[in-house]
């Protein structure tokens, strides 16, 4: 399978490729890792006329700390977060998300920027990002906005980022000794996309309670679904195994997911409780 | 270990390392995508995207006027030749053509429409994206119980209903054997469908040969000189112009048998063009363009006794065939016909087969090609018929074991079996496995409430039945020996096998020798792989051949040194009188006598010998597959903790060789049990079109293997060898299926079909559970 | 911009297999198609279209990567190994010699794509277990082996490693 012809260009600065989508309009595309659009691409699901290469851009790679914010760039590999040491101490279940994307030669190609664009709703990082409560920097040629992961996942393959911006950095703040998180996922046989997964995000106080709990589950719909009545049923509990067994079985409560040919929608639900447990016992 | 009469090099037995990789390891292949050929194009095919439509209007015109583009066709370019043309297998059997190209309908995804043909393949894909199709859809009929009812709807205007064919097979008093029952067990079994999913993907390259002189064609094919008479054929082209050859072939699993519309079209717009032209599946082309296997409805009743002897079977079967049938597709199901039985004396045998016509993909022969599927009936069989009686499964089996002294063996409806031991195997099994203190383990982990189960399956693999082969030996002027072979293999390893078997019987190493295969125009008229034959069909015909090629280089020898033939003996590679190896003349020595002249008068120059084998008959492995397997009930997950596997396919010619063709067929059959199946829904779409969601096994999903195996040389071959290739798909899925019903057995779970998802088990748990608690 | 000079070829660059490779191709030409039709190394096979079998897996800059996935003007600049490169003067790699010794093939089509990643596997990890071994060939099918003498092959490799008479 090939890709429908297009015009490619690999700028080495941000603002130069701010210019090429501005100047190539709606039908330009920005490729990094590449590892979601070309398989769309050669489907020709997708058939954008120009491709800008953000790949040959150094400053969107790296992964560091300011503060409590750990901060990775958008070009930044699967490959890379899930062996980084900083990533494994500030975000262990970031960590651990990227450890089970695709395989071993996906996850030395995609990038973080790259899934979260993409917005595939059986993909990892919306997931885990907005269990993290991230932001993304967006950046345009008219300045740069920061964008929470709750109003940056939208819907199936949406997102906030408009044509003529680029996602340079993704911000996870809270890095503490307080604060731990974690990743389960139920992978989908053929595809190794999730069918259901959980990331959970959770701040102790002093007494070792859990003071906020964040909670987002796919697989659930088009967007991550936020646990909202797992979160209160566990914010300011002791983390006992009854409690958080309790609060998981929560976890589907409002949700109304489709069903697809392998996992029903009832399926789903249930799996969405066992694998928030499972999220809440590997995060504590 | 078993005498062998074989020579004494050692090469039978031994398991040498394959002489085929080196060049697979080091990227130096050569498979059909390899070719390049000058002046080259590429086709592409635009496919229904319906299960049955009408198709209203083609527009080309967009297509034909692209850069590069050399050729648009429709069926209106064919005047309605071109047709892929099933041979009727049996009488009455409704078996219309399959055009190359749609004429007016389409009856299945997939189904070839138009043809492009390019300078590139990125051109031709680009072409086919821009030919227009309006498509009228019409209401598609999937299932074999619809499609089987009175009154259904025609899957193709031109049939008058959608049995493909029916044939009977009665042996005994079925009545009879049911009337005086004390029990019957009952059971309605659906063997799911399967993606044969080689891991090259069909293709070929067709190309004119200089004018008047031909067509040359490289094709990943299983059975190239079938390919070549079924080319010929349909194409309306002189076979003996036609030179066919099967390069490397990276799978074939049955699937690489028969001619398809594409190998048509291709060999047509190259000749039409006078350019070679290549076509290559896409993977998820080769989804819907390529033969699927097993979904077989099964409906089977097995009358017992009060003390669990089988009296009777009755086994109704639907196999679904999909709208278009190619060279193989009607066979499969017939395996039920003379393995209904399995391993078991049953004397009153009726099996009822029909083909059925759905909109769905062509099926056809896969790895095991009906075996596994009546496997798994008489197994689930025993089982069930076990547990309804409160009998054990174990004895109720030895009970009804053909036993080793009844061989050559003839079932109810004539099918003989040639050899066996099955208690044996099941022996080494039950011991290899552990299997009371595996009973002891589940029985203490079920009392915890977990669900654990033991399941076991023993089976018979008739191999080797049909059609002859062919193989030539050609001892050259140096004592160096080129092979022959009409087995043309596909991953299987044969330049080694039959390497290690000429080289045994000649006294030749296995350097001196090279195996040689796949050519229409090399190779003599032979036939190929597929079925388990190989080591049986292609071996023994190389076995007549060395026995002819030593025949005459005895009588070489004893005009050289002046004896008399019968005193002339092969040993360690040297023909000598009897007594005075001294003298001995070696290979070389009596190759270049033959090429000389220095031969009696009335012999024939040369020292090479061909031999055709055709037993007549087939040979029948067998063995016995165990497993243990635990269900998490809150996730549905299957976990197969432990899986022993006895085999035994008679005498190993490379017990690594054969240990690997059992690995494969394992995996396949587990893929069958944990995951693969090829779905449709209601209205004919494809639910699993992409390796995005028809799961093969990966590395991590194997579970250990614990090998075991018995030798029961097979009588009728010179070899001793029986098949194996398919022995894993047979065994392995009822095994676990019988575990997974052992394990849901507490919560009163009767029967659950393959393939058992996590999502699938679930669902039967938790509606088991919600009965129970009802 | 006009439709019709839409994907005019570019020129690249690479190095592959230690010799530098230079042509203008299509925007959309994949690296895997660069490596099979441009350069003839077809030792690399195309075995899906959706980034599952692994067939296709090169070495880019150092890391195993699915060059069905990789447009070739990603590859611009950088370092490709293929099967064919992977041998030396001196003989086989490790994992080539494993795969022949262990039987870890058949048909042999799978087989460019399972060295090519499990010689990434053993880069970084001279050492795996058995568990990480598995792990580690997840991208990559195989329907003829059932993968049990791929792994041992890839332990035969790493076997080979740790007596430190690597033969090649």
């Amino acid at each position: 399978m090939f890709p429908a012809s297009f015009d490619y260009h690999a700028p080495t600065t941000v603002p130069e490729a701010l210019r090429l989508l501005a100047e190539n309009g709606p039908d330009a595309k920005l490729l990094a890792g590449g590892h979601s659009l070309l398989p769309a691409m050669k489907l020709r699901l997708l058939e954008p006329g120009c491709l800008v290469d953000i790949g040959r851009i150094p400053e969107l790679r790296g992964i560091r700390r300011e503060g409590q914010t750990l901060v990775i760039g958008a070009a930044t590999l699967h490959a890379d977060i899930a062996t980084s040491d900083v990533v494994r101490q500030a975000a262990p279940g970031l960590a651990t998300a990227a450890s089970l994307i695709g395989d071993v030669q996906v996850r030395n190609r995609g990038t973080i920027g790259g899934s979260a664009a993409h917005d595939d709703p059986a993909a990892d990082y919306p997931v885990i990002l907005t269990a993290l409560d991230a932001s993304f920097m967006l950046v345009s040629s008219a300045g740069a906005r920061t964008v929470a992961s709750g109003d940056f996942f939208l819907d199936y393959f949406t997102t906030a980022l408009s044509d003529l911006e680029i996602i340079t950095e993704v911000r996870i703040p809270g890095a503490a000794a307080s604060v731990t998180s974690a990743y389960a996922k139920l992978e989908h046989p053929a595809s190794g996309f999730l069918v259901v997964s959980a990331g959970v995000r959770i701040e102790r106080g002093a007494d070792g309670r859990c003071r906020t709990a964040r909670i987002a589950i796919g697989g659930l719909g088009g967007r991550p679904f936020r646990a909202t009545a797992v979160e209160s049923a566990l914010a300011g509990h002791a983390l006992t195994p009854a409690a958080i067994a309790a609060a998981a079985a929560l976890a589907a409560d409002g949700s109304d997911p489709d069903g697809d040919a392998y996992a029903p929608a009832e399926y789903r639900r249930h799996m969405a409780t066992v694998y928030v447990q499972r999220a809440l016992e590997a995060a504590l | 270990m078993t005498q062998h009469p074989h020579g004494t090099t050692g090469l039978i037995g031994a398991s040498v390392p394959r002489v085929e990789d080196l060049a697979l390891i080091t990227g130096a292949g050569q498979y059909v995508d390899d070719i390049q050929l000058p002046g080259m194009l590429h086709m592409a095919v635009v496919r229904s995207p319906y299960p049955k439509a009408r198709i209203r209007s083609i527009e080309t015109a967009a297509a034909r006027a692209m850069p590069g583009v050399a050729a648009v066709i429709t069926s209106a370019d064919l005047e309605g030749k071109l047709n892929v043309v099933a041979p009727p297998m049996f009488p009455g059997m409704q078996a219309p053509p399959t055009p190359a190209l749609a004429a007016g309908m389409v009856y299945a995804v997939g189904a070839p429409i138009a043809a492009v043909v390019a300078a590139t393949r990125t051109l031709a894909q680009d072409a086919a994206n821009a030919v227009e199709v309006e498509y009228e859809p019409l209401p598609a009929t999937v299932d074999v119980e619809v499609a089987t009812a009175p009154g259904a709807a025609p899957v193709r205007d031109e049939l008058q209903h959608n049995i493909v064919y029916t044939t009977v097979r009665e042996g005994g008093d079925v009545d009879k054997a049911f009337g005086e029952a004390h029990h019957i067990t009952r059971l309605r079994i659906q063997s799911p469908r399967q993606v044969v999913l080689a891991m090259e993907p069909r293709g070929l390259v067709a190309a004119p040969e200089r004018p008047g002189q031909g067509l040359r064609v490289w094709i990943s094919h299983q059975t190239p000189h079938l390919a070549r008479s079924e080319l010929a054929a349909e194409l309306g082209y002189p076979e003996h112009l036609i030179h066919l050859s099967a390069p490397d072939v990276g799978g074939g699993f049955g699937s690489k048998s028969g001619i398809y519309r594409e190998d048509l079209l291709a060999c047509h717009l190259a000749l039409k063009l006078d350019r070679p032209v290549k076509w290559v599946a896409t993977r998820s082309e080769d989804f819907v363009a390529t033969n699927q296997g097993r979904d077989q409805l099964m409906f089977s009743e097995l009358a017992l006794s009060q003390d669990g002897t089988m009296l009777g079977l009755k086994v109704k079967l639907l196999a679904n065939m999909g709208a278009y049938l190619h060279f193989a597709t009607a066979g499969p199901p017939q395996r039920m016909m003379g393995m209904a039985p399995g391993c078991y004396q049953i004397r009153n045998l009726r099996v009822e087969v029909s083909g059925v016509f759905t909109n769905t993909v062509s099926t056809g022969p896969y790895r095991g090609a009906g075996r596994p599927e009546a496997v798994l009936n008489i197994e689930r069989l025993a089982d069930l018929a076990a547990r309804e009686l409160g009998l054990d499964r174990i004895a109720l089996r030895r009970k009804n074991f053909i036993r080793p002294d009844q061989f050559p063996y003839r079932t109810a409806t004539g099918v003989e079996y040639d050899s066996g031991d099955y208690e044996k195997a099941l022996d080494e099994a039950l011991r290899l496995s552990g299997y009371d203190a595996m009973l002891r383990q589940r029985d203490e982990r079920r009392a915890r409430g977990e669900l654990v189960g033991v399941g076991l399956c023993s089976f018979v693999e008739p191999s080797g039945g049909a059609f002859f082969e062919s193989g030539s030996i050609r001892v050259e002027p140096s004592g160096a020996v080129t092979v022959l072979t009409g087995s043309s293999p596909h991953g299987q390893g044969l330049e080694t096998t039959f390497a290690q078997v000429v080289g045994e019987k000649l006294g030749v190493p296995m350097d001196r020798i090279s195996v040689r295969h796949g050519d229409t125009v090399a190779i003599q008229q032979g036939i190929g792989t597929f079925g388990s034959r190989s080591a049986i069909m292609g071996g023994g015909a190389l076995v007549a051949a060395a026995e002819k090629v030593i025949d005459k280089a005895k009588r070489i020898a004893a005009h050289l040194l002046e004896a008399a033939t019968e005193d002339i003996v092969l040993e360690d590679g040297a023909f000598a009188v009897a007594g005075v190896p001294n003298k001995a003349m070696t290979w070389a020595q009596i190759s270049g006598a033959a090429h000389r002249g220095r031969i009696p008068a009335d012999m024939e120059a040369g020292l090479q010998e061909s031999a055709t084998y055709d037993p007549r008959r087939e040979s029948w492995g067998f063995g016995t597959h165990v497993a243990l397997v635990s269900i998490e009930t809150n996730t549905g997950e299957l976990k197969i903790e432990k899986l022993v596997l006895v085999d035994d396919c008679g005498v190993l010619i490379n017990p690594k060789i054969v240990e690997g063709q059992i690995h494969g067929g394992v995996a396949q059959g587990l893929g069958e049990a944990l995951r693969e199946h090829m779905r449709f829904d209601e209205d004919g779409q494809v639910l699993t079109g992409s390796l995005m969601d028809y799961a093969i096994l990966r590395a991590a999903d194997m579970p250990p293997l614990i090998m075991g195996e018995t030798e029961t040389p097979n009588p009728f071959n010179p070899l001793g060898v029986k098949g194996v290739g398919e022995a894993g798909a047979n065994g392995a899925p009822p095994a676990v299926a019988n575990a997974v019903m052992d394990a849901l057995e507490p919560l009163g779970i009767r029967h659950v079909d393959m393939p058992y998802t996590a999502p699938k088990l679930w669902a039967a748990i938790r509606a088991a559970q919600g009965d129970q608690g009802a | 911009m006009p439709e019709t000079t839409r994907g005019r070829p570019i020129p690249i660059q690479m190095t592959v297999n230690g010799i530098q490779r230079a042509a203008d191709v299509e925007p959309r030409t994949l690296l895997v198609h660069f490596l099979r039709e441009t350069l003839g190394l077809t030792g690399t096979h195309v075995g899906c279209d959706t980034t599952q079998c692994g067939a296709c897996t090169v070495h880019l800059d150092g890391r195993a990567v699915k060059s069905c996935t990789i447009l070739a003007a990603q590859a611009q600049g950088g370092d490709v190994t293929t099967i064919e490169g992977l041998a030396n003067a001196s003989g086989l790699h490790p994992v080539q010699e494993g795969f022949r010794q262990e039987h870890g093939l058949q048909c042999g089509y799978c087989t460019p794509g399972m060295i090519m990643n499990a010689a990434d596997l053993l880069q970084r990890n001279p050492h795996p277990t058995e568990d990480e071994i598995k792990h580690a060939l997840q991208g990559n099918l195989c329907r003829c082996t059932g993968y049990v003498n791929i792994v041992k092959a890839v332990q035969w490799a790493a076997a080979q490693r740790g007596g430190g008479d690597v033969p090649r």
